[in-house]
Parts: C-alpha cells; structure tokens; sequence
C-alpha cells in the first residue's frame, strides 16, 4: 500500500519568484519523515507539491520530477485529482465539512465524487476509518452529529479519518498539531506512530521535540538568504540530524542559535 | 498558510480536464459574459430605437423643452425642462437626506444603547424595502396633506426668498413634495454605507481622541468624520443616483408641466423618468422612441453619477 | 496619537490641567437633566400652544425639539462649559435625526395599515376588476396578485442561475481581464435606473414582435435586468465568506473542483445565498415603473399566461388605481398597498428563518 516518493531537482516557482530552489530527495516507504526549518522556507510548499496541492495558488508552477513508485505525478497524462487521491493531506487548522456530520465527514472523499456505496459498505468504512484515528471509541455513539461540534483534537483525528478512509498510499501532514493542545498532541502524535505501518508519512512541524520523537528521517530546510529561495540544506536519520548534523546551518537551528 | 485566493489557475494538463469540470466551469464563465450581453444590448437597443426619432426631431433634443412627439409629422421634442427637473428633484432629496443619514448612522453607531441599536439598524433598513409606488400613495395620500399647510406658512415668511416664491400650490403637490419623498427613499441607503465606515473607524483613532480629553462630539469630528469622509461621499452619489432614477414617487406626487422652474412651491417640472412613466401609455407616432430618447440621457446621467461614486468609494478602501 | 486604553483616564486628567481655561473640573449638570428638562418643555410648550389655540402635535414635537436644543446649550454652557455645551446640542441634533427617519416609517406604516385594512379582505383577494367600472364598489386584486406571483417567480427563474453562476465565476474561476470587467459592469448594472430597463425591454419587443406587444414575459425579463445585479453581488459576497481551507480539504481529498464548488462552498453558503436571493425578490416585487412599459397598466381580468396579453400586478395596480383618483380608487390602492407590503415582509421574515434553519450547526 505505502509507496516510496523519489523528488529530484524540483524548483516551485510563484509567477516568476523562485520559493523552493533544486530539491532531490528520497522518502522510504512505512516511515516518518519530518520537514523542519525557520518559517518561510519553503518547506510547506514544498510539501504541497507532492500531491500537487500547490496548483491551488493563482500562478504556482514547479519544474523537476516526483516519482509515485516510478509513475511520475507530473506526467503529461496525469490527473492532478487521482493524485490527491493518491497522495492525502491533512492540514494546520482542522477543517471539518460544516455542513456535514460525523459520519459523513468519514466518508467525504467518496461522497462528493458521486460514488455509490452501499450502506454496510459505508459503516464498514466509517468504522475501520475511525478506528484507524484512534476516534471510534469517543464519537460511535453521536456519529450523526455535526464534525464541528468536536474538541480540536478530535476534529484534527477525524481529518485523519476523513483522509485515510480515501485509502491512499501516501499522507501528507502539514503542521497538524500547531493549532491543538499538547495533549490533542499526543494522542496525534500516537496515531502517527501506528499509521506509519501501513503509509508513507511526511510532516511538517516547527517544534522540533515533535520531529525528534515521531520521525524516522529528518530534513531541514533554510532560506539562502533574505529574499533568496529556500533550499534542502540537510537530510537524514533523525538520531543523527538532531546529535551530529554534518552541515553548520543545521547545528545552528536544531541548538537554537540562528544564523 | 492557506490564504490564498480562491480562484485557481491549476496548470493542468490540457487532455486531462474533466467533462464536468469543464462544463461547469463554462457555464460559470458564460453567464458571465451574458451580463456583460445583456448590458451592451441595453445600450444598443436604446440607441437603435432612439435614433428614428432623432432624426427625425425638427427642435432642438437638449436644449429645447416641448414635448410634441406623438406624431409621424415633424415631431418637436426637447429634454431640457426634463432633465433639469430630474437634477432639481434629486438635489433636493440629496440636500435633505444627506445630514440626517449622517445623524442617524451617528446615532446607530456612537449614541444608541448597544442593546437596541442593531434593533434600530433594522427599522432604518426596513425604509429601503417599502416599495416605491407605496411611497408614492403615502406621498400623495397622507404627506402632502400635511406640507401643504407649511408651504403657505412657508411663503408667507419666506417668500422673498426666490425658491419660495409663491403663489404657493394648494395641493401641495410641488418638486419639494416629491423631494421630500425622494430623500426618505435615499436616507437608508446613505445611512447604511455612513454607518459601515464609522464601524470602521480603528477603536485606537477613537480612544486617542477621547484620551486627550475630548467630549463625545470632539471625538466624532477629530476621529471618525475625517476617517468616514469618502465613505460618507460615496454614500451620497449612490443615494443621488437612485434619486435620479426613481419614476413613480415623482410620477405620483408632482403636477407636471414642462418647464424649467425654480419655485419649488409652486406646480411644475418634471422629471424623465416620471415623464416616460406618465407618457408611455399614451404615446403613438414617433412617441415611444423619443421617450427611448429621453431614457438614454437618464442612463447616462445615472451612469456618470454612479462611477464616480464607485470611485470614491474605490479610493477609500485603498486608503483605508 | 494612539495611547493604550487604560491610560485614558491619566492623559485626560493631564489635558485638564494643561488647560485651565477651557476644561474647568467645576460644575456638570445632573445626569437627569436632559430627561427633566425635555419633559417640562414639552409641558410647557403643550400649554403654551393650547392657550395660543394652535394645538398641533407635529408642532408641538418640533417646538419642543427647538426649545430644548436651546436651554440644554445655555444650560451647559453657564454651568459647565462651551465645549460640553457643543457636544449636548449635537447630541440632541443626533437624536433628533434619528426621530426624523421614524416620522416617515412610522406614519407610512400606520396609513397604510389603517386605511388598508378598510378594504382588504378575502373577496379583494378573491376577485378581479373585470367588469367591474371605476367607480364601483366591488372588484379586487386577485389579478394583480396573481400577476406579481407569475411576473417575479419567472424573474427569479431567470436571475437567480444566471446571477448565481456569475458569482460562482468570479469567485471560483475568475480572472484577468474579464473578471476586472464583469465586476465593473455589475456594479453599473446596480445603477441602472428601473424605467431604463422597461425601455430596454421596450426597445427589445419592437424589434422582435413589433410595437405596442405587452404581457408578462416582458415585466419578468425587465425585472430580471434590476435583480441580476442584486443577486450576483449577494452571492458573491457569501461564497467569499467561505473558508479556503474547505475548499483545500475537498482537493486533498481527490475531488474536482467542479465537485467541491457544487457540494462544499455553495451547501456551506447556502444560507446566506438563500437569503440575499430572498431580499433581491423583496427588492423587484414592488417594482412598478418597468412593468407599466413592459407588462401594460390597464388589464382588468385575471391572465395567467405570461405570453399572451397584458397583465397586471400589485405595484401597477395600486398606479392605475391612484391615476382613476376617486376615493373607491384609493381605498382599492391602499387595500393593495397592504398586501404588497405583507408580502414584503413576509420575504423578509422567510430570509431570516431560512438563514437560521440552513446555518451551518456546531452541535
């Protein structure tokens, strides 16, 4: 199911502004990868050019390739909606559909694309959905209720929910607990450990405890300079990003001296 | 993060989009375009059907004042009382609802209890939903019953003034009835667009006066009048301009005659749109298209009043 | 020229002593005066104008407003001093604005009501004026109503897709040139007078049909040119208010955008789309002027058919019958003032339901 992301020289472009400068990476299958780095570098849309999210912004363009398991995700032939359908995301602020409930929440990505299911079909996937969130216990018995009317925590779990009940391969998480309180955090935190044995995982955070203790693979980003593209400056094993970074930049952010 | 703006230009590749994507991104895009159909073919037909008459017209269309359409014999027309009776007519309504729309969005924002100024807001929007012919029947149903009285009153003290000038109507059925009524139309819409700028006066602007030790008042003039200038103006020309439009409170308020006169006591002027109103029924020969005619310098006078009011408005919410 | 807020209380204090002259902490009248004061003058000047026989309660109002706009400001002005006595005149100025945007609501409302209810009953709803000579007592509105129902319910047919999508395109899909474009001829489009849009239905009619064609098509397509504007702007505005982090949801999910507009933004808009559409109806209903030229002012019998012969509504009824002049005529206008204005109301009062019920819930 989880599949592995290989980006090589790939620029984003704002209209003519150059934001991310030659990214290449590889990102393993069943494994964490965190993005760290100051804020404005680059490392959210870099992100969102994986399912390619970015295309949303008026005159965002990238160059360069991302390979889905060697099917490129910019090919000519590619649909950018079977990609996201591939390649799931969860975002900052949790964003229930208002108007839907709980339930209905689950299944959004099948609903809205006008498919068919039949009702055991639906509650099956309600509940395998939920249960992979970690939320089936807290919400099974008000499951006709508004999303909205949930804690933050809960409703950034049924996010989760909403996007793995699409079943893609790949889920990408830009800083999903910046909004919730520490302990919404770690029970987000747990529910990360347990996906990662069935999705590829990439996240974004700006708290670097987080990264150190969810993730398998760190890179951090940095701007090269005020006004310059933000660049891929180092990426790892997070053990040793976090005690021996090869790169000086590095060391400088991850100890809290800027430079 | 995710304030980008709503419209999209994804680089899809072109073979990729969807039927329904398409589709519905067309017919977004078309209805579009059918207004911007719809308001050519309202200039272009006015045009095309005005002009049989004008050429045919043997006075002078603007600077003459009879109105000797309704025939197919060497028509004689003129819009000059018309459109100087449309100007009279909104200039007072604009004269009279201006300061008081100021007063009572004052009122809404800065002296009314909190707990029933939205209540208050409410009744003054509810003026804006009475329609126009109602305002008409209460015009010349009830109101001008109570005016005409004040009129005498009013030439009687005031009459050497030349606006005042008698003899005074005794039906009360004069430009300054239907003025009248034209500013209550236009208050609500002056008030709402004074009252959304005063909201929007920055609390700081407001508590630095008051910290100064300015009285209420002081503070209104240094901070918020200064700050709801443009607002206050742009409110005005949009009221000016459905003044300038409005047909059945003119049409059913004032004695019509067609010349240019400035004694507002008295019987007299006419605007366009009430003209058209009154003489469309009863138009044959070249009649219809001259009133057309008439409708066009109505549009543009509506259309010129409006954009500079859209500029102004414009202009504050850049500065603001 | 920003201070903190919890600093006003020094700085005015401050200012005070800076300013000996101007701002005296001495004397400041009761906080009942104004009350007091406004209750005796009206007293006073409700006796002075029986004794002067001139009793008048619009008089009265104004006398008193003036008077006491006068011994407030000379009030304040020998006990506290010429600034505070500015800011109570304005004050009374402000209010009495305020009382003079009533006089009209509130007189109009009261006639209407009262000299309404003289006529209007189930057989003025129930019949029509065929037949029935001017002057006679007897005839209704049904025709009328019946013509404002058939008249904006095809108005609205054709406005509220074509505004609706409109919005939808600005919002969603617009940009460049041509959404610079529409929004500026959608706000000149606001502005166009509605006497203009008969015309242009007029003028459109002779050069299909000939001279002198009305019916009720023509009204609807008049009326459809003033409510387009109205519905675009109240559209545009609610999907505006949508926020982008659903519409981003939906992407991620996989769905297109088609999709996500048709069932994210416009069902989490849909309350404040129902009731700008709502108030836009509110708006045309008592449009009068474009159906004179469009829809004819003299039909008497009841006509359904919006393609064949003229036909009535409640606006130009109340018109025509004021035009008549004779008392019968103005009782049948006021009974049909009545109802437009119920009717209004009614819009009114569904907008805000609607907008309760459909409002998205948290609970």
């Amino acid at each position: 199911m989880a599949k592995r992301i290989d980006v090589s020289g790939l620029h984003v472009y704002y209209g003519d502004f150059l934001a991310v400068e030659d990214v290449s990476m590889t990102i393993e299958p069943r494994s964490v990868t965190a993005f760290i780095g100051s804020s404005g570098c680059g490392k959210s849309t870099f992100l969102r050019t994986l399912n390619r999210m970015h295309e949303v912004t008026p005159g965002a363009r990238v160059q360069g390739k991302v390979l889905l398991d060697d099917q490129d995700v910019y090919g000519s032939e590619v649909d950018p909606v079977a990609v996201r359908r591939e390649v799931g995301m969860v975002f900052q602020r949790p964003n229930p559909f208002p108007t839907m409930s709980i339930y209905d929440n689950v299944i959004a990505g099948a609903k809205l694309n006008n498919q068919r299911l039949n009702k055991s079909a639906a509650d099956d996937l309600v509940e395998r959905s939920l249960r992979g969130a970690n939320l089936w216990e807290e919400v099974k018995d008000r499951l006709g209720r508004p999303g909205a009317g949930l804690s933050g925590g809960q409703q950034q779990r049924l996010c989760i929910a909403r996007a793995i009940a699409v079943e893609p391969s790949v889920l990408l998480m830009d800083e999903p607990c910046s909004a919730l309180d520490p302990i919404s955090t770690l029970a987000i935190e747990d529910l990360i450990s347990e996906l990662k044995e069935n999705y590829t995982i990439v996240i974004v955070t700006h708290n670097m405890q987080q990264a150190a203790r969810v993730s398998d693979v760190t890179a951090f980003f940095n701007l090269a300079g005020t006004g310059k593209p933000g660049k891929l400056i180092e990426m790892g094993e997070t053990n040793k990003i976090f005690t021996k970074p090869e790169k000086k930049e590095t060391e400088n952010y991850i100890t809290g001296r800027f430079g | 993060m995710t304030t980008t703006d709503p419209s999209t230009t994804a680089h899809v590749p072109r073979g990729k989009r969807r039927i329904g994507d398409v589709v519905f991104a067309n017919s977004a895009r078309g209805s579009g375009i059918l207004i911007l159909v719809i308001l050519a073919g309202v200039a272009a037909f006015l045009v095309a059907q005005s002009f049989d008459s004008l050429t045919a017209n043997t006075a002078n269309f603007l600077t003459t004042s009879e109105w000797d359409a309704n025939t197919r014999e060497a028509p004689a027309f003129g819009v000059l009382a018309l459109a100087f009776g449309t100007v009279l007519g909104a200039a007072i309504a604009l004269v009279l609802a201006t300061p008081v729309a100021i007063g009572i969005a004052l009122f809404i924002v800065y002296y009314a209890p909190r707990r029933i100024a939205a209540v208050l807001g409410y009744l003054v929007d509810l003026l804006a939903a009475i329609p126009s012919v109602v305002y008409g029947l209460w015009g010349i149903g009830w109101l001008v019953v109570q005016l005409a009285p004040f009129y005498t009153w009013l030439e009687t003290y005031f009459g050497w003034f030349p606006l005042f000038a008698g003899p005074v109507s005794t039906t009360g059925r004069t430009m300054l009835s239907a003025g009248i009524v034209l500013a209550v139309m236009i208050l609500p819409i002056i008030t709402a667009m004074s009252r959304d700028v005063f909201l929007q006066v920055p609390q700081s602007h407001r508590e630095a006066a008051l910290a100064l030790g300015a009285t209420r008042w002081e503070m209104i003039r240094m901070a918020v009048i200064p700050f709801g200038r443009p607002g206050i103006i742009g409110g005005a020309m949009l009221g000016l301009g459905r003044a300038l439009g409005e047909t059945m409170a003119v049409a059913m308020i004032l004695s019509p005659s067609l010349v240019v006169s400035w004694f507002l006591l008295q019987s007299g002027n006419q605007t366009i749109a009430a003209h058209i109103a009154l003489q469309y029924p009863e138009a044959t020969g070249y009649g219809v298209s001259a009133l057309i005619a008439a409708g066009l310098v109505l549009f543009a006078i509506t259309l010129l009043v409006n954009m500079a009011a859209r500029f102004v408005v414009s202009r504050r919410k850049e500065f603001a | 020229m920003s201070a903190p807020t919890q600093l006003s209380e020094p700085i005015a204090e401050d200012a005070r002593m800076a300013a000996p002259n101007t701002l005296s902490l001495g004397g400041s009248l009761p906080r009942f005066t104004p009350p007091v004061t406004l209750a005796v003058l009206l007293l006073v000047s409700a006796g002075a104008l029986f004794l002067l026989d001139a009793w008048n309660p619009a008089v009265l109002v104004i006398v008193t407003a003036v008077a006491y706009m006068v011994v407030i400001t000379l009030a304040s002005v020998i006990v506290e001093n010429s600034r505070k006595a500015k800011d109570r005149l304005v004050t009374a100025v402000v209010y009495v604005c305020f009382g003079i945007a009533m006089v009209p609501l509130v007189s109009l409302l009261w006639t209407v009501l009262a000299e309404g209810i003289v006529r209007l009953d189930g057989y003025f709803l129930s019949v029509s004026m065929n037949g029935v000579t001017p002057s006679m007592d007897a005839g209704g509105a049904y025709h009328a109503v019946l013509g404002t129902l058939v008249i904006t319910g095809i108005a609205a047919l054709i406005s509220v897709p074509i505004g609706l999508m409109t919005a939808i395109y600005l919002v969603e899909y617009g940009r460049g040139r041509l959404k610079t474009a529409i929004t500026f001829f959608v706000d000149v489009m606001t502005g166009i007078p509605s006497i203009v849009a008969g015309l242009f239905v007029v003028a459109l009619w002779i050069m299909i049909f000939g001279p002198g064609e009305t019916n009720g098509l023509a009204g609807a397509i008049s009326l459809s040119v003033l409510m387009i504007p109205v519905v675009v702007r109240s559209c545009e505005e609610m999907l505006r208010l949508v926020p982008n982090e659903l519409r981003e949801a939906s992407y991620a999910l996989g769905v297109p955008k088609w999709l996500t507009v048709l069932k994210v933004v416009l069902p989490t808009a849909i309350a404040g789309i129902t009731t700008g559409i709502m108030l836009a109806l509110a708006r045309v209903i008592g449009e009068t002027a474009p159906l004179i030229l469009t829809a004819g002012s003299s039909a008497v019998a009841i006509n359904a058919n919006p393609v064949e012969g003229q036909m009535m509504s409640l606006p130009v009824f109340i018109y025509s019958q004021v035009r008549m002049g004779g008392a019968i005529n103005y009782e049948r206008a006021w009974a049909a003032a009545l109802t437009l204005i119920a009717i209004v109301m009614l819009l009114f009062f569904v907008a805000r339901l609607v907008s309760r019920f459909f409002a998205p819930k948290a609970r």
